[in-house]
């Protein structure tokens, strides 16, 4: 086991982690603000992917057709989110968690099976943006340019997110929210529709993920659950609705998976649940989030 | 609510005689295999034993609040025990059945131990943590669980004696244990219904309803809650031991976090407020999923959109529903 490896399986982890940040990220925002555990975020990254990988196929002679195609996906999801909010959701704010984690869980049914009526099951593939189609070798490891890419973009979307919530007024009246809705709403801020964006933010955030994704994995229908399982564990470790714990709770994720392989191969999943587990025993609120009023 | 979950409880009526319809309806059901199809005894088992998986989820779901999403880890860990129990160490099925539920009553235990600290959704998300340990245990532990290959060929158990019952000799061996499996499914639904309505499952609905009340006039709320889960992983657990052997094999997605979500569906379906809702919900899901099955592959859409109906227009479930239109009749009638 010598030093390049071990910064390859770094390498992996790190690319991994970034990615379920992007995702994790827009799970932690709904149930930060709303208190609503998402199951279908997941649901949302797939059809992210899906509407790329359309797209990408529509633009088909044009080079760069890729970031197009990412853009449209994001919006599209975050429409799709936004509608799903307004016309569903919201109307289940204030009935017990039990039906919203079940109304959630039918959306997971109910687009899982949409998405292989429109793109059927097969596999599909998107290849890499031209423009990043390299790589660059870093002591002794390949590391693909589009690699790169997400592991900057990561922290850099997490950075214009915690900004937002930080100095803006809208992130204000958001924090606002999550302490007391009724409140926000006696003061007269529209507190419908502040729900209605944080939902279509957090859906752009998923659809975007699921979008970038492609180069990298081949979208294959189970993708939304596969990713659904492992952003909760990133956001349990975290902290439910701490942006920086989601943050720090993906890295843990990454880097687990990677190096847990090594300790004890095939059995790295169980590790990662097993994390979970204690930090919910130790700490139910998470590495870095509040408990919950 | 609380009104309503009284009725369902089910004290004993206090007019002398009544209809005897749990009675009628076992009696129905244990008919099917002289009256029914083959497949009609098939899909029988399925119910019976969906059922008592329901109606234990139910005493932590309707009885005593607790949002439980791994319930499936005790169903699976019933039937994985069974399973090993009478296929590789050879026994009996009468000692491998209640194996089954005491060693998922055990599990219950030690994971409700933890469970039970935590509340509401921090609760919900700690049961699917542990179920989905068990189920990523079952599906790499390739040297008991037989991995992602499952554990085929589960026996059936030695139902001779039964043949020399008169009308059972010309029985096959499915249609016999329907036979076993209904009994043994109606003798542990007994037994629930019985927990449900004693002083101890009186408590638990105090739980439900208000638990900083119930631990203010003295009640140990977590022991409560402990043995609440236990037991329901205890009969869930015997559920799954039957489960297995009707499905002639275990197999990891028994414990998968969709398995404990529908479940959870049909005794919202039903009605969760109702002793026998889950068992109706796991009825009509069940005949649901064979008629919609049949005609297309898209049965999840189907169930999402059933579920989506379900929460909005009738979050009391089908018992729930029925309970509305009838007090709307009677007072109709009194007025």
């Amino acid at each position: 086991m010598d030093a390049s490896f071990l910064f390859s399986q770094f390498m992996g982890g790190l690319t991994a982690a970034m990615f379920l940040f992007l995702i994790a990220s827009g799970l932690s925002l709904v149930f930060g603000v709303m208190r609503v555990l998402n199951f279908a975020h997941g649901s949302f990254y797939m059809i992210g992917a899906y509407l790329a990988w359309q797209v990408v196929n529509w633009l088909q002679p044009m080079p760069e057709r890729f970031w197009p195609a990412v853009l449209a996906a994001s919006f599209g999801v975050a429409l799709l989110g936004a509608i799903i909010e307004r016309l569903l959701l919201r109307h289940l704010y204030d009935r017990e968690e039990l039906y919203q984690l079940l109304f959630t869980y039918a959306l997971v049914l109910v687009l899982g099976d949409a998405a292989k009526f429109l793109w059927g099951t097969q596999q599909l593939s998107v290849s890499r943006p031209p423009v990043l189609g390299g790589g660059i070798e870093i002591f002794g490891t390949l590391v693909p340019h589009y690699n790169l890419f997400i592991m900057l973009f990561g922290p850099l979307v997490a950075l214009s997110v915690w900004l937002m919530l930080t100095r803006t007024t809208m992130g204000r009246m958001v924090r606002a929210a999550a302490l007391d809705r009724e409140m926000l709403g006696a003061l007269g801020a529209n507190v419908g529709w502040l729900y209605t964006g944080m939902f279509a933010l957090a859906s752009f955030l998923a659809g975007l993920s699921g979008a970038l994704v492609t180069p990298i994995q081949s979208i294959v229908p189970g993708m939304d659950v596969e990713i659904i399982v492992q952003a909760f564990i990133v956001v349990v470790i975290g902290g439910l609705g701490s942006f920086w714990g989601t943050f720090l709770g993906s890295v843990i994720y990454g880097q687990v998976l990677s190096f847990g392989i090594l300790v004890f191969p095939g059995f790295s999943l169980f590790s990662v649940f097993a994390l979970m587990a204690v930090i919910l025993i130790l700490r139910p609120w998470g590495l870095l989030g509040r408990p919950m009023r | 609510m609380s009104e309503r979950a009284e009725s369902a409880v089910g004290m004993p009526s206090r007019a002398g005689w009544q209809v005897p319809w749990t009675l009628i309806v076992f009696l129905m059901a244990l008919s099917l295999p002289w009256i029914g199809s083959r497949y009609d005894t098939f899909l029988g088992t399925q119910i019976a034993i969906y059922s008592l998986f329901a109606l234990s989820l139910n005493l932590l779901l309707g009885t005593t609040g607790l949002v439980s999403f791994g319930h499936a880890a005790y169903f699976g860990i019933g039937s994985y025990a069974c399973g090993i129990l009478m296929k590789i160490v050879a026994v009996p099925f009468w000692l491998a059945f209640p194996a089954a539920g005491l060693i998922a009553a055990l599990f219950a235990a030690g994971f409700g131990f933890f469970c039970v600290r935590l509340t509401k959704i921090y609760f919900a998300m700690l049961t699917l943590a542990f179920s989905q340990i068990v189920w990523a245990v079952c599906f790499k532990w390739n040297d008991l669980t037989g991995g992602d290959q499952g554990l085929p060929d589960v026996p059936f158990p030695d139902l001779g004696w039964m043949a020399a019952l008169p009308g059972f000799d010309r029985m096959r061996i499915a249609e016999q244990f329907y036979v076993l499996a209904l009994v043994l499914v109606a003798l542990s639904v007994a037994a629930l219904r019985r927990l449900t309505g004693s002083p101890f499952g009186r408590v638990l609905t105090t739980i439900r309803e208000n638990p900083e009340r119930a631990a203010f006039i003295g009640v140990n709320v977590r022991l409560y809650e402990l043995a609440a889960f236990t037991i329901a992983g205890g009969f869930a657990g015997l559920s799954g031991a039957l489960f297995g052997i009707f499905n002639r094999g275990v197999f990891a997605d028994f414990v998968f976090w969709s398995k404990s979500a529908d479940v959870m569906i049909m005794t919202i379906l039903g009605g969760m407020h109702h002793f026998w809702g889950p068992a109706v919900g796991a009825l009509v899901l069940t005949l649901l999923n064979q008629q919609i099955t049949a005609h297309t592959e898209f049965w999840p859409f189907v169930l999402g959109t059933i579920l989506i109906v379900l929460l909005f227009v009738f979050p009391g479930g089908i018992l729930g529903a029925l309970d509305v239109a009838l007090s709307r009749m009677s007072k109709r009638r009194d007025a």
